[in-house]
């Protein structure tokens, strides 16, 4: 390696640490708060002491973050309705565009159109009129058939199942599948459901992760508005609403910190077993020829 | 044939169906109810009957009207002057007039020009929120989308390289997208702190007490920018991995045949790079455009709109319509608007990178 | 118990939750999750309940305070109230009219005693009542009033406006403080009109006119209203007062540290404060801006919803809640008013000679519920960005105006409100 080369080489990686400090600092600001008592928090907030592991440091709000709330119990909600959302959302949007773009069926352009369109609609907008609709739906359960999904796992789960975004991403990425892998599975009497499952699937790990990720994402962080309206029960809340039992009227920031670190636990594990599979992912469904 | 076509119908339905019933059954029918909605007074909490008010929430979204006023003057005809500017009879006497003047009650000045020597217009609208909502939404759009979109492509341009630890800077770039944006703008409250946040702490800091501490979220002039600056932050890393995808897919031979030719960077970048990039380059567009539209949580724990509307966004606004001031035919009407709006928008986007 | 509940709803093949039995069953909805302390006092009126007769099994469900309200009118939409739910005293008016609440059959003697600020009382008919109250005081440390050389004012002999400003000018020109005075804007929602509308009232305007309920014409853009917003605008324009862009943390230490020197606050943080080692602190009677010293009143009570299948044992636990030995252990755990004299003597802090004494007598001397009327939380919301606008330098007239022409036009849209 020249003397240039190398001195090129560290001001990139010293250009690359710098960027990396404006990505990470806030962050490392909300773990190093969890910390540390409140009254120091808000004294180091103001000095680069924020970002130091400095002064009176333990591991207090944690223990109170959980004792104030059933915080294992709010994660496992999360992760329970974002992973039955998500398992769901992969096989029925990845089966949907399996049928976009390899059979031909009449009505699908104006199907496919009006699902893309609904892109457009923010969930706030569709907020009220949807609680008024779960409410007289029927389910199936041990006690016969009831009326009304409120205060349940299923209302929280499946109007979330699929949104537009998912199908279309699946669909870009069919696109681009060699097509006569299908036909000739099909001239050897495959049926619809063996290609999707034998032949189409085996080759989409990429955009199965792609949208695994961004379906994880919507769901573990943004069940807001939604379980506040419809779910009353303490044992079904996530914990975006658990998040609200910290604001009192003296807020116990650094038990919110600390509750803020412990529920972006699952989703960065969650992003890093991902992570391969989804930057080569992007790879293909970035691309359409 | 026949057997087969109808095979294939039957085929297709059965495997679009159950996405399709879904999004109709989640998203379209509430959506159609909210349609509904927005052409009566349906409330959240009330024990009037719903009626039916034809297109006044629409009227009322929209209403404007235009008002010339000559100068006020006094006893011998002269324009009266306050700090050199001719007096204009106050707005009030029209806007406060259901009798006399109904086509101006209740409408506020949304903005005024000078139409003549001392004559000035006022434009007059009902609901002056609103319609800045929409102007600060479509600033939102149209700063945050071409510079997030370019953010990240240079963050893209720099870690598609093969260097040791390359994954690592990866990882981090990536890591606020990861983070709730609730999460993220309540950090953020921390660092625009005007009296001892830790940005102006940095700030002053790097310029050896200099800098003179800046209210981020306070004043009219920054609250937006900084919301804008949060946004991109949280936002970059996700449109950098689809640029990163995009760059990998530009076949290496072309590289080496420019680098053969002698090309220098930019013409490397101008004449093999971007245009290799143009389909990426259109998912990007539509993926922050969606996403700047639908502006909401930021605004909602960071200013609440403030300070002087000059962060209201159209979510925020159908939302503190829908819930807060508990009009649920207001906040559809506006959320009809939004869809039509963002609907005539992304068509227009289509028919601009269509290929000629 | 919960992941119990889950997987005998996975064996049974469904995810509903479990129904409780519904026989004598009564259900009750409350607002303090994420309170301990809340949490444990509530917990014991039920349990105490609960095993002192037999005829009314009562279960308790606690809700973050900040979505409450939500949670109880989406569930109203949905026709899935319980029997009995707690409600913030302002909203009540709301909720009565809209039919979740019916009226509560307690005998006026038993509640005789009451604060006025307890009785959430509607159309001459009592709907809720509340175990304790909250008052707001001007917070100041006595050596800052010998400092600036100040009058102490007092219930009968409050500081009127001109002391009040001297009080703050004599703060400001001492260089001592970043702010003279912290009203709390860091608190956005009910706090605003909950803290300030008093201010309003004080100079003789209001947030909407109480003679009929019909109209915020006059009260809100009249002349007491546009002296008020102009004094109100240059509480910050004048660097009075930090602005709306005041961080929560700030206004939780800003006092105790000593870079304010008044806090308007909420009796509430009265312990936190003493605790924080301002062992000088006074609790201030509100000022008379003109029209007689006024503050905010009325806190959560509970009501019985006119759903409830079983009203008798609704109102039952209703009445075994307010006896004097709860609302002086809610006082003791959270700091609160109790609502009648004989549970402030139990108290610690609130008994004659209690540290918070004068906050009973803040209470019971100065304080004013806000609009009585179903319109109120929409009042409160086009009032509190109003204040917020004036306070970032929006023009005081058009401002009062434009929420003038909001709040009729909601009451016009509600037909009246029933008024």
């Amino acid at each position: 390696m020249t003397l240039e080369r190398k001195v090129r080489l560290s001001g990139l990686y010293l250009f690359l640490g710098f960027i990396a400090c404006i990505f990470v600092l806030p962050i490392v600001f909300m773990v190093m708060s969890s910390l540390k008592p409140d009254l120091q928090l808000l004294s180091d907030s103001s000095s680069m002491r924020a970002f130091l592991p400095v002064g009176d440091i333990g591991v207090d709000n944690y223990r109170d973050a959980f004792s104030r709330a059933p915080v294992g119990l709010f994660i496992f909600n999360s992760v329970f309705i974002t992973a039955t959302t998500l398992l769901l959302s992969l096989f029925l949007a990845s089966i949907a565009a399996f049928s976009f773009v390899f059979i031909e069926w009449r009505g699908k352009a104006v199907v496919l159109a009006i699902i893309i369109a609904t892109y457009i609609l923010p969930f706030e907008t569709v907020a009220v009129p949807l609680l008024l609709l779960v409410n007289n739906l029927p389910w199936l359960s041990t006690e016969g058939v009831t009326w009304g999904w409120l205060n349940s796992y299923q209302v929280q789960i499946v109007p979330w199942i699929i949104r537009a975004l998912e199908i279309f991403l699946f669909v870009q990425y069919f696109r681009d599948l060699p097509r006569d892998l299908v036909e000739s599975a099909r001239v050897e009497g495959a049926s619809w459901f063996q290609i999707y499952r034998r032949v189409v699937m085996p080759l989409s790990g990429p955009v199965i992760a792609t949208v695994a990720i961004l379906k994880f994402l919507e769901m573990y962080n943004n069940q807001f508005i939604w379980p506040i309206m419809v779910v009353q029960e303490e044992g079904l809340r996530p914990i975006m609403v658990g998040l609200l039992y910290f604001f009192q009227l003296n807020t116990a920031w650094g038990e919110i910190m600390a509750y803020l670190t412990i529920i972006t636990v699952p989703v960065l594990a969650f992003y890093l077993m991902l992570q391969r599979a989804f930057i080569a992912s992007i790879a293909s469904t970035g691309v359409k020829g | 044939m026949a057997s087969r076509l109808t095979q294939q119908n039957r085929a297709g339905w059965l495997m679009a169906g159950p996405a399709f019933l879904l999004i109709a059954a989640f998203l379209i029918v509430p959506f159609l109810m909210a349609i509904g909605f927005s052409f009566t007074n349906q409330r959240l909490v009330s024990p009037n009957p719903t009626e039916w008010v034809g297109t006044a929430n629409y009227e009322r979204l929209f209403g404007f009207a235009i008002l010339t006023l000559d100068a006020e003057r006094d006893g011998d005809g002269a324009v009266r002057l306050k700090d050199g500017a001719p007096v204009y009879p106050s707005l009030r006497s029209y806007t406060r007039n259901r009798e006399g003047f109904p086509k101006y009650f209740r409408k506020r000045e949304l903005f005024s020009f000078a139409s003549g020597d001392d004559r000035r217009t006022f434009v007059l609208a009902t609901d002056v929120v609103f319609l800045k909502a929409v102007r600060n939404t479509l600033f939102f759009v149209m700063i945050v989308a071409p510079l997030q979109a370019a953010a990240a492509l240079g963050l893209a341009l720099l870690i598609n390289r093969k260097i040791r630890g390359i994954n690592f800077f990866r990882t981090i770039y990536f890591m606020p997208v990861v983070i709730s944006m609730v999460v993220v703008s309540m950090l953020w409250r921390f660092i625009y702190d005007g009296q001892n946040g830790l940005l102006n702490t940095l700030l002053g800091l790097l310029t050896f007490g200099w800098f003179e501490p800046v209210d981020w979220l306070g004043q009219t002039s920054t609250a937006l920018p900084s919301i804008m600056a949060m946004s991109i932050w949280q936002g970059v890393g996700f449109h950098m991995i689809i640029w990163l995808s995009g760059l990998q897919t530009i076949p290496a031979s072309l590289y080496e045949a420019a680098k053969i030719e002698g090309s220098s960077r930019w013409q490397t970048f101008r004449y093999v790079t971007w245009p290799g990039l143009r389909n990426t380059a259109i998912l990007v567009m539509i993926i922050i455009t969606m996403q700047a539209f639908t502006l909401y949580p930021q605004i909602a724990v960071m200013t609440g709109g403030g300070p002087l509307d000059s962060t209201q966004s159209i979510v925020f606004q159908m939302v503190e319509r829908g819930y807060g001031r508990q009009d649920i035919s207001g906040g559809s009407t506006i959320s009809v608007f939004l869809f039509l709006f963002v609907l005539s928008i992304s068509l227009l986007q289509r028919w601009l990178t269509r290929e000629k | 118990m919960k992941l119990r509940n889950f997987a005998t709803a996975l064996a049974a093949g469904t995810l509903a939750a479990v129904a409780a039995d519904a026989q004598n069953n009564v259900t009750m909805w409350y607002h303090g999750a994420g309170n301990h302390v809340e949490g444990e006092l509530i917990n014991q009126i039920v349990d105490d309940f609960n095993a002192m007769q037999g005829d009314w099994n009562v279960t308790l469900e606690s809700f973050p305070q900040e979505s409450y309200n939500d949670s109880v009118e989406a569930a109203a939409l949905a026709g899935n109230l319980p029997c009995i739910i707690d409600v913030d005293g302002p909203v009540m008016p709301r909720w009565a009219w809209a039919g979740y609440l019916q009226p509560l059959p307690i005998d006026a003697a038993k509640i005789a005693d009451f604060l006025p600020g307890t009785k959430g009382i509607w159309n001459d008919t009592l709907y809720s009542i509340g175990l304790w109250d909250a008052a707001v005081a001007l917070y100041a440390r006595q050596s800052t009033l010998e400092e600036l050389g100040l009058r102490t004012p007092t219930l009968d002999n409050p500081w009127s406006r001109e002391e009040f400003q001297a009080a703050l000018d004599a703060a400001k020109d001492s260089d001592n403080y970043e702010y003279a005075l912290d009203l709390g804007m860091a608190w956005k929602g009910e706090w605003f009109p909950y803290a300030f509308g008093p201010f309003i009232q004080s100079f003789g305007g209001d947030m909407i006119d109480r003679s009929n309920y019909t109209t915020a014409e006059g009260a809100l853009n009249g002349d007491a209203a546009l002296a008020f917003g102009e004094w109100w605008q240059n509480l910050f324009a004048g660097g009075y007062a930090p602005g709306n862009s005041q961080d929560g943390a700030d206004r939780d230490t800003g006092f105790i540290e000593g870079r304010y020197a008044f806090a308007w606050n909420g009796n509430w943080a009265a312990v936190a404060t003493m605790d924080g080692g301002v062992d000088d602190v006074m609790f201030l009677p509100a000022p008379d801006l003109g029209n007689g010293p006024t503050i905010g009143a009325a806190s959560w009570q509970f009501g019985v919803t006119s759903t409830c299948e079983h009203p008798d044992g609704a109102v039952a636990w209703i009445e075994h809640a307010i006896q004097d030995e709860y609302l002086a252990a809610f006082s003791d755990g959270i700091g609160l008013i109790p609502s009648t004299p004989s549970a402030a003597a139990m108290t610690a802090n609130y008994a004659p000679g209690g540290a918070l004494e004068v906050f009973f007598g803040l209470s019971n001397a100065q304080a004013l519920v806000r609009p009585v009327t179903p319109g109120y939380p929409v009042v409160a919301k086009i009032f509190e960005k109003a204040l917020a606008d004036i306070a970032d330098g929006a023009d005081v007239a058009n401002t009062l105006d434009a929420a003038v022409d909001e709040i009729d036009a909601d009451i016009e849209a509600n037909n009246g409100y029933g008024n």
